[in-house]
């Protein structure tokens, strides 16, 4: 598992040649293609979350892959202007989400 | 295959927190040069820092000076470090993390607006978006910066270093930049050794499974002086997700208790606590039968759980989601802690780059910074950051008027090196090769599977074995321009790993248990090895030769291995 992409939501970023995705990945790992976000290998992935961070439409989540995981538990990010903002999606549903100032201007 | 010729002043190799210090302070210094960031990910979200950090643990807090933090270290390190490194940089880190804050990082403070510390060397940060700060410092700074740029080599002439070769993991364009100065600061080491968590998990390590040891790679080829790669670093870390537990022991005033399966707190047993003792205490209790070993974490509020979880949030995210998974709040079970998988660092251990006060290599014209320069351990982000601007000021005072152009020939010995790999196509696959290199570290060179522990004839097993691997090394397939960076980067830990076996040979002692752990010379003997190992590799002749030094300049004895 790893990072996630939620395909329904994803929608590419329309012409962008280089979504923030593809751009920002430090392992190289997403990619696009005939229009798409395609992951290349999840198990390369570190769980830094800047993927889920910097995607506009929300459409990349966090989950453990089930070899240290395995109850679908989700995090979702937003980096905004000068505040990050998490949500912590637990198997039961039950959501938690936090608003963390991370620029000091 | 296209090549781009390009060409400036001062090359930064790598943009983590040392390679952005170092292209900024140099633009700072004489803003009208020509500074380059050559980057194998994005600046934005790269190196060690990619996903955040939640602390900078150098720090000189009120009471501390560079000689006390030099102490800390010395004794941390049994006693074999860098004295002139550490003061040098020790007598910048406050500076740094001004400096920092002057770019947009949120650092704590108290009523009067100290900064809040975490322990005596240490203070506390939001720095979940560090790496974009940084970056943004880097364009306003006017650095030209090179994403998805894989360096390979250095271009050599005459002993001198005079650029960087490289290839463009998106485009697969070949990259020959010349530069008046060079300054390596590409990280670390991660997967020489065969990780933690298996298969889907293999890559939550804690060191970045992206910094690969390239910068090593490209040093120990140019025939660089090398120190220490024997003082491996092997982390206390949170179980499964390897994430950082300093983050949970200094969570509360009080401290949050290390304890053994009993419930006893074992490292009362101790007499003298440091880094590597943290480490060796918890292999003990399971040796004993007291394991496995916790962060009683039970005793936190649910107001200090809550903080926690967002100190995680903003440095390892992975630790919020596997409470998450569990359905539990950090107080409600102790975390189980474990010992990681080896890395060789130069930011955390001192592996790395034998350089001078000016961070110069025994190359001319090249420097090395942060993780890849030796002989200071504990430089972590802020120290990482002084080395940067020690040699980039360096650099812009002492530039040559101009350098050589690289041979051609020379320049088409390194393309067919380069690509070779992608005209294998259906060659040995990168990871395969990864691997059995790890398999072959973890168990005969002190991986997990041995407690980290070796002898001379489990290392002389692996040596063997990775002679025979580098001659697979020509045979790796790659059918993409992603595989030929994945390719590039098992080569290069190929190298690293039989430098770090001939270092582990040569030290005959025990001086840092768990980092170093020689079954057969099971104690430190301060009488004959407080000295430095270094080596220096022989590309034409393959060998490496080992070079003792002590503190200083001063070379005590030179051998062969």
């Amino acid at each position: 598992m790893s990072a996630v992409l939620d395909e329904k939501l994803c929608n590419g970023c329309g012409k962008l040649s280089e979504p923030p995705c593809v751009k920002i990945c430090p392992g190289n790992l997403l990619y696009k293609e005939d229009k798409k976000i395609k992951i290349r290998d999840v198990f390369d992935c570190w769980d830094c979350a800047a993927c889920v961070k910097h995607c506009p439409r929300g459409a990349l989540y966090l989950q453990l892959p089930v070899t240290i995981g395995g109850k679908g538990a989700k995090l979702r990010g937003k980096a905004i202007k000068n505040k990050t903002l998490w949500e912590v999606q637990y198997p039961s549903g039950r959501t938690e989400t936090y608003s963390i100032r991370t620029v000091n201007r | 295959m296209k090549v781009n010729f390009l060409s400036c002043d001062i090359l930064v190799i790598g943009g983590g927190a040392a390679g952005c210090a170092a292209a900024v302070a140099a633009r700072e210094a004489r803003p009208q040069l020509d500074v380059i960031i050559m980057e194998k990910a994005h600046i934005e979200r790269s190196g060690c820092l990619a996903a955040g950090i939640n602390a900078l643990n150098a720090y000189l807090n009120p009471g501390e000076t560079p000689e006390t933090y030099l102490k800390y270290v010395k004794k941390d390190a049994n006693g074999l470090v860098r004295d002139d490194l550490l003061l040098t940089m020790a007598a910048g880190l406050n500076r740094a993390a001004r400096r920092l804050e002057t770019w947009g990082l949120p650092i704590l403070k108290d009523d009067r607006g100290n900064y809040l510390p975490r322990g005596r060397r240490s203070i506390q940060i939001i720095g979940e978006r560090i790496k974009p700060i940084m970056a943004r410092a880097v364009y306003q700074a006017g650095v030209r910066v090179l994403n998805r740029t894989v360096a390979t080599n250095y271009i050599v002439k005459d002993n001198t270093v005079t650029g960087a070769f490289g290839f463009n993991v998106r485009t697969g364009e070949f990259c020959v930049i010349k530069a008046k100065a060079v300054i390596c600061a590409t990280g670390g080491a991660c997967g020489i050794y065969k990780p933690n968590n298996p298969g889907a998990a293999r890559h939550k390590t804690w060191y970045p499974p992206f910094n690969t040891g390239t910068g090593y790679a490209m040093g120990i080829r140019a025939g660089a002086e090398m120190t220490s790669f024997e003082m491996r670093f092997i982390a206390l870390r949170v179980k499964d997700t390897l994430a950082p537990t300093g983050t949970v022991a200094q969570r509360r005033q009080t401290g949050v208790k290390q304890v053994n399966a009993l419930g006893e707190e074992y490292l009362k047993e101790y007499p003298e606590i440091n880094t590597p003792i943290r480490l060796k205490a918890t292999l003990d209790q399971w040796q004993q039968g007291k394991g496995p070993c916790y962060l009683d974490t039970t005793q936190l509020s649910d107001a200090e759980a809550r903080k926690l979880k967002e100190a995680y949030l903003n440095m390892c995210p992975g630790m919020v989601l596997y409470w998450a998974d569990r359905e539990i709040e950090p107080n409600e079970q102790p975390l189980e802690i474990v010992g990681s998988e080896p890395y060789i660092v130069g930011g955390h251990t001192q592996a790395g780059y034998w350089v001078d006060i000016n961070r110069r290599t025994t190359l001319e014209g090249l420097y090395a910074v942060g993780e890849v320069a030796g002989g200071a351990p504990k430089k972590y982000a802020t120290g990482s950051m002084v080395e940067g601007e020690l040699a980039a000021k360096h650099a812009v005072s002492n530039l040559p008027s101009s350098v050589p152009e690289a041979d051609v020939q020379v320049i088409r010995k390194e393309l067919t090196r380069v690509y070779r790999p992608l005209r294998n196509g259906a060659g040995i696959p990168p990871q395969e090769l990864e691997e059995i290199m790890q398999k072959t570290m973890d168990e005969y060179a002190g991986g997990i599977s041995t407690n980290y522990a070796f002898t001379e004839q489990s290392l002389l097993v692996a040596k063997e074995q990775l002679l025979e691997l580098e001659q697979l090394a020509p045979k790796v397939g790659a059918p993409n321009y992603h595989e030929l960076m994945r390719a590039h980067e098992v080569i290069d830990r190929l190298l690293v790993a039989r430098v770090l076996i001939e270092h582990l040979l040569y030290r005959k002692e025990t001086r840092w248990p768990c980092y170093q752990t020689r079954l057969d010379y099971p104690f430190c003997d301060d009488s004959k090895w407080l000295f430095f190992v270094n080596s220096r590799y022989d590309l034409e002749r393959n060998t490496i030769e080992i070079i003792k030094r002590r503190g200083g300049e001063v070379s005590i004895d030179e051998c062969s291995a």
